[in-house]
């Protein structure tokens, strides 16, 4: 006895049995809930392409998150609204289009114009608050940027409700998005939701590429590294943390996009849970790590839209679906306490970190 | 910066369009227009308008302040200029709104809105009024500039406090004609007739206003050598009459907190008592982020916890019908409280456990998580026979301490109870700042591996934090679950523990005068304000960025982590002396 | 020196102001004394207040004083400047004017949470002057605002709350001087359950909630009635406020295969609740039906093509007056109501323009003095006031919806993609 407490530490047992414990309970559950034969195959599989679709969603938002992590060491809890203003300012472009006629004449076009604008919006935003409140405490301690980041946040949200008011706007229908494929087995996949999957993994492999292929990707990464080697080494620090603003910025403005594609709906205050969700995802992966970003969100929406059923359904718990939320956060502490470095790890060694 | 070496025009073209931006934001945010509804002095200016003057001076003595090496008289022409320009985009809106309906992108475009930010003019002369308007405001900026240090702050004094007055206007009223001591007094009556505008109008009559202005302002003047008039006649006593004199003044302090709500009236004595709920909070968290450094955004999670046990132990709606739970021992007040402290201590080491090997953000998005998921179980079905879901629990008990209590007002009642409570806290804390357990604390939080090293013990150290924050939360959820009267799940969101973070923050990390400070400012201040309730959040977020930027180290911060912060502000100093020293932080390793 | 003589002639300067002010006033001091010292001077009808529960005085050219108590910031803002805008827009109806005083609003956020209520309602309760009060938004907000602004003799009308304790006499949740506009949950629940048994003749229904006490409550009033007809509730499952991906949850209630859904939800999630419902195997033909939450402008637009023929239980606002209100909004503030309380708290605030007039007593100097008590009994006992959310009637226990005027709206493809407003009433009791 003695010597196993010398070998395992009793707070380790501890988040074993932990860890345990939920394992055991997520199996026992799910396995009821697949005897008890309420949910056919295909009923899984449609599951598992909204959460996919979903999480591709938080992916894409993940992405700046963890990229400005990467380089700053901060949660920019301000990435929500940059999220937020891309597809609320898309909305008025998105409007306007349909209004006039131009979406239904170049469906495509219109998109493409749909996005840019989103995009352009976001990294506005983006590159403003880095440059009016975030340079400024690059060097402080690190709770500092962190309620700076919490205050822009309010500041962007409550900006844009007294700007445009606090009603539910949504996207005018899509031409062409609109539709499902069905595949053999009664399973339905709805144009939007391909789109907004193919988008976002093209867009994670054009960034993947981007930081690895390119000479700014290598700067970004040196940044990430190490600023003050980075500046000795002749890369302009500075230049390359706008840059990350502007990718990560880019990134949200496109999912916001995305997202208003699926859902139509905008508000104010809706970048909040999306937002929550991205962190999380970005934390889950391994923060500061690009593909755990994206592995992160695709787990983190597969869990919510799969999980929930799956683990609570069995135990006949009245709507489980509530509990979605816990859910996932029961997720990432199983998986934090498994991989106290998020499923990939930190891409940054520990020493560096 | 490179706008140093700018000329005078670039630098007012510059400031101008940046307060032109500024004016046109708040201007389609409705800002203007709702403010104006408000008169600071009656029939002379109205907060609107105000709003707007306060942007031209502002960006006015930028200007001037931006142009150090040039003459007076170019200083005041570029703040004239960069006020006109300002001024110039509302023309611009003005002209724009006029012809094309702005309303289905911005809904606060309305002609109402244009009729006034033209002054009631009609066309060609309202756009001169706009524009010299903009221009001798900008000029007045760069006046205050150029005047003496001595005299420019007795008016800004003077100033903001005929702005403050004026605002609390209703306020003031609210708390004479709450007060029998006061309603009734016909001094009272006269003095607020003489400051006060009367009717439907609101704001500081034009005479208090001079009287405010003028009293305020020679204070201000004359306070240095007040003080230092003071300070040396103080050190001239002996050091045993000093002592008395700061136990007298600590005496005096005392007494005006116990007496204090037969004054403030049941409102502000109610304002007091959430702000005293907020303290109690924040000097928990204050232990957690402050002290040892642990991230915790899900603070909030231990106050429901409080509440929860508070209502779940005490409640007397005990049944099967509808909005009752199953199962309720309905104790007394005074019973639960230490269950309800009990469990969320018990709370507090078991989310420590599985969270003491992470660290930083980590950290962080753990103990989110961990409030999200107590809040969720709160509302959910599942657990509603024995939280009330969504519907929440009702009637939690009320302290009662037989005569004692039964003559105060139910504020008065949980005024006392929070005082009693707030100094226990605050003793306690100081108690354990200074123990050796406190110095473990700050030796995790600067090094966690250097504390270890030198014989910290991590495990203990960490759950004890998190412990005894949690207790401070759980007492302070206990009184605010009775003190509401009713337990809803949406009353412990995330904003909660964002708030109380913020705090934490900006009163200042590990300052515990600094905290108290902190939720006066952040939580008595809009709580004053609440008729402009609508920008609180949007001002609330404006003031955390610019305090952030500009004093980084808190309102009151301890004397340690104003060094620190000194240090790592220093202009040619490494990172290294991050606080929070993290796997994601600046690294020492 | 001399920054020491400017400091005496000033303070002696601020001395002399302050001292000559009270003696300015106190010269005349009948008119102000007045009230202290009725036998003296008064007018021969002296008017005494002999209300239980005290009078508001209101001298000429003080103000009416109303004010709300509304959540105007928050995610939920939407519903309290809805109620807002109304309340504002009944004021300008009357000239801003009520007994020849002008009306003044004041406002409360009340954050929908209990602790702003709390706060609001003492706020409120601590100002005398206040006559009427026009709010809750939330519930919980009125549970934890009541107790003070009935204390302090004042009237409170809300055009959103319908938790049935708040006027359920045996409930501790029940103060007298709270009023509503909004129908209780009692009725709007028992109205939407017979419509679907009787006259869709619908067997099995699911129900959902987003975790507001509204929603909560209302599907729960909903299921027992409708278990009570016989028919079966084959789930009440609950999403969370920011939720969007609903297929999981429609799955879940799919297995049951119900025939309608009724989801008492707000906006946006009840949009995508409509949306994403009928695209899950399943529940292809499953019949929608909502309640007051989600009857707003906006609405069938952001739902989409789903809605069409989605049902609505809800007070049956439409007419010409309605149409007259939306118009008034239109031009005050541009575009539509963000949701449906405006017509609730438009009737409320005309409902104590009436009142108040009928219990004021005026003296000959155009004084008014609003008795309390004699207000709550006028309102108490208030019969077929014709408000454009139907005829109100208020019962002793501060329901003034009564239930008759609920009625069952029908999304068409006029509303859904042809910009129509209101929707038509297709059923009342």
């Amino acid at each position: 006895m003695r010597r196993f407490f010398e070998r395992y530490d009793l707070v380790d047992v501890i988040m074993w049995l932990i860890a345990a414990t939920i394992l055991i309970a997520a199996l026992l559950g799910s396995i009821k809930t697949i005897q008890s034969g309420k949910y056919s195959p295909a009923t899984w599989v449609d599951l598992g392409i909204s959460g996919l679709t979903q999480g591709s969603v938080y992916a894409l938002i993940a992405l700046g998150y963890t990229m400005v992590y990467g380089v700053l060491r901060m949660i920019n809890f301000a990435h929500s609204e940059v999220f937020m203003s891309g597809a609320f300012i898309g909305y008025f472009a998105a409007t306007w289009m349909a209004a006039s006629g131009f979406m239904e004449r170049n469906p495509l076009l219109g998109l493409i114009l749909l996005f840019l604008v989103a995009a352009l919006t976001s990294v506005t935003i983006a590159v403003l608050l880095e440059r009016i409140a975030y340079r400024r405490l690059r060097r402080a301690p690190r709770l500092v940027p962190l309620i700076t980041a919490i205050g822009a946040s309010l500041f962007l949200q409550y900006m844009f409700r007294g700007l445009f008011g606090s009603q539910v706007r949504s996207y005018p229908p899509m031409p062409g998005l609109e539709g499902a494929i069905s595949l053999p087995g009664g399973v339905e996949i709805e144009y939007v939701q391909i789109l907004v999957i193919v988008a976002a993994a093209l867009m994670m492999l054009v960034l993947y590429l981007f930081t690895q292929r390119t000479r700014a990707g290598l700067a970004l990464r040196a940044v990430s590294e190490d600023k003050d080697v980075a500046a000795l080494m002749g890369i302009d620090v500075d230049a390359t943390i706008v840059r990350t603003f502007v990718i990560g910025g880019a990134f949200a403005g496109m999912a916001g996009v995305l997202y208003a594609l699926i859902y139509r709906q905008v508000t104010f205050y809706m970048g909040f849970v999306p937002g929550i969700k991205a962190f999380t995802a970005a934390v889950l992966g391994g923060i500061g790590n690009l593909p755990g970003a994206m592995l992160g969100g695709l787990t983190l929406g597969v869990t919510e839209s799969v999980g929930t059923i799956l683990f609570l359904d069995g135990y006949g718990v009245p709507a489980p679906y509530q509990l979605k939320d816990g859910i996932a956060f029961v997720v990432l502490v199983l998986i934090l306490i498994l991989r106290p470095t998020g499923i990939l790890g930190e891409r940054l060694s520990r020493t560096k970190a | 910066m490179t706008t140093k070496r700018s000329s005078p025009l670039v630098t007012a073209l510059r400031q101008g369009a940046i307060a032109g931006g500024v004016a046109v934001l708040l201007t389609l945010m409705g800002m203007v227009e709702a403010f104006n509804e408000r008169d600071i002095v009656q029939g002379v200016i109205s907060l609107g308008i105000l709003l707007l003057v306060a942007i031209y001076v502002v960006f006015g003595s930028t200007t001037a302040r931006t142009l150090p090496e040039t003459r007076a008289s170019v200083r005041l022409g570029a703040s004239a200029l960069a006020g006109a320009i300002g001024e110039l985009f509302l023309v611009g809106l003005v002209i724009l709104g006029q012809q094309v309906n702005l309303r289905p992108v911005f809904p606060n475009a309305s002609p109402e809105l244009w009729e006034l930010l033209q002054f009631g003019l009609s066309a060609p002369q309202s756009y001169l009024a706009m524009l010299s308007f903009g221009a001798v405001f900008g000029a007045l900026g760069a006046g205050l500039t150029l005047v003496s240090r001595r005299y420019r702050g007795p008016v800004i004094v003077g100033v903001v406090c005929v702005v403050l007055i004026g605002l609390l206007d209703d306020l003031i009223g609210i708390t004479i004609a709450s007060n029998p001591m006061f309603a009734t007094s016909p001094v009272v009556d006269t003095i607020s007739q003489f400051f006060f505008a009367q009717g439907v109008e609101s704001g500081l009559s034009k005479a208090g206003a001079m009287v405010v202005f003028l009293v305020a302002s020679v204070l201000a003047y004359q306070w240095p050598s007040l003080r230092r008039g003071a300070r040396s006649r103080t050190q001239a006593m002996p050091a045993g009459r000093q002592h008395t004199l700061a136990l007298g003044l600590y005496g005096l302090f005392v007494v005006i907190l116990l007496i204090l709500p037969n004054f403030l009236g049941p409102y502000l004595t109610d304002v007091s008592n959430s702000v005293m709920i907020f303290t109690l909070m924040a000097l928990g968290l204050n232990i957690v982020v402050g002290f040892a450094g642990l991230l915790d955004l899900g603070y909030v999670a231990f106050f429901a916890i409080g509440a929860y046990t508070m209502g779940v132990l005490t409640t007397t709606a005990v049944g099967a019908e509808s909005g009752q739970i199953v199962w309720g021992p309905g104790l007394t007040f005074w019973s639960a409280l230490p269950f309800a402290v009990l469990f969320s201590l018990t709370a507090g080491v078991l989310l420590g456990i599985p969270v003491l090997r992470m660290r930083g953000d980590y950290l962080a998005i753990v103990t989110l998580g961990f409030g999200e998921i107590v809040r969720i179980l709160a509302l959910s079905d599942a657990l509603k026979p024995y939280t009330g879901g969504s519907q929440g629990i009702v009637e939690p008990a009320i302290p009662t301490l037989g005569r004692l209590t039964a003559s105060l007002s139910s504020q008065g009642l949980y005024y006392y109870l929070l005082l009693a409570c707030v100094g226990l806290v605050i003793f306690v804390a100081i108690r354990l700042r200074d123990s050796r357990q406190g110095r473990s604390w700050m030796a995790v939080r600067e090094d966690e591996d250097v504390a270890q090293a030198m014989g910290v013990r991590l495990v203990s150290t960490k759950l004890l934090a998190f412990a005894s924050g949690a207790a401070m939360a759980g007492l302070a959820g206990a009184v605010f679950a009775s003190k509401v009267g009713s337990i809803y799940p949406n009353s412990f969101d995330l904003l909660k523990s964002i708030n109380v973070l913020a705090i934490v923050i900006v009163g200042g990390m590990g300052s515990i005068p600094g905290v108290i400070l902190g939720s006066l400012v952040l939580f008595g201040l809009p709580e004053l304000l609440r008729e402009f309730s609508e920008y609180r959040y949007f001002v609330f977020g404006a003031v955390l960025v610019a305090m952030m930027l500009t004093r980084p180290e808190g309102l009151w911060p301890s004397s340690k982590r104003k060094q620190e912060l000194h240090e790592t502000f220093g202009p040619e100093s490494e990172p290294r002396s991050q606080v929070l020293t993290t796997p994601g932080g600046a690294g020492s390793e | 020196m001399k920054s020491r003589m400017l400091f005496a002639v000033l303070i002696v300067l601020a001395l002399v102001l302050a001292a000559c002010a009270p003696a300015a006033t106190e010269a005349p001091p009948e008119p102000t004394a007045a009230p202290a010292a009725p036998a003296a001077t008064a007018a021969p009808a002296a008017f005494e207040c002999t209300d239980a529960i005290g009078c508001v005085d209101i001298a000429p050219g003080d103000p009416v004083h109303l004010a709300y108590a509304l959540s105007v910031s928050g995610a939920t803002a939407g519903l309290g400047e809805d109620a807002r805008g109304a309340i504002e827009i009944a004021i300008d109806d009357v000239g801003g004017q009520l007994l020849g005083h002008p009306l003044s609003l004041t406002g409360e956020d009340t954050l929908c949470n209990a602790e702003g209520g709390q706060a609001a309602g003492t706020k409120l309760a601590a100002d005398p002057t206040i006559v009427a009060i026009v709010g809750t938004t939330c519930s919980s907000e009125a549970r934890a605002a009541m107790p003070q602004i009935s204390q302090a003799g004042m009237v409170m009308m809300s055009a959103s709350n319908t938790n049935p304790d708040l006027t359920n006499p045996d409930h501790p949740d029940h103060w007298p001087g709270y009023f509503r506009t909004a129908t209780n949950d009692i009725f709007q629940g028992r109205v939407a359950a017979e419509f679907a048994y009787n006259e869709l003749g619908v067997k099995t229904a699911a129900t959902l909630h987003d975790g507001s006490p509204y929603a909560e409550s209302l599907q729960q009033v909903f299921a027992d009635n409708f278990t009570a007809l016989g028919g079966t509730i084959t789930a009440q499952e609950a999403i969370n406020v920011g939720d969007t991906d609903m297929t999981g949850v429609m799955t879940s209630i799919a297995t049951g295969a119900p025939e309608m859904l009724y989801f008492p939800i707000f906006e946006p999630e009840g949009g995508f609740v409509a949306d994403q419902a009928k695209s899950t195997p399943g529940l292809e033909n499953v019949i929608l039906m909502g309640a007051d939450g989600l009857l707003a402008d906006t609405f069938p637009e952001n739902a989409g093509p789903a809605a069409i023929g989605m049902y609505l239980s809800s007070p049956a606002v439409s007419g010409p007056e309605y149409d007259a209100l939306l118009a008034k909004w239109k031009t005050k503030f541009g575009g539509v109501p963000p949701s449906g309380y405006h017509a609730m708290a438009y009737d409320a605030t005309n409902i104590f323009f009436q009142a108040i007039e009928a219990v004021a007593v005026v003296d000959a100097d155009g004084t008014v003095h609003v008795p309390r008590q004699a207000l709550r009994d006028y309102l108490y006992a208030l019969k077929d006031y014709p408000g454009i959310t139907g005829t109100l009637a208020c019962d002793a226990n501060g329901d003034c919806a009564t239930g008759e005027a609920l009625g069952v709206f029908q999304l068409t493809e006029a509303e859904v993609t042809g910009g129509n407003w209101p929707p038509k009433v297709i059923w009342q009791q």
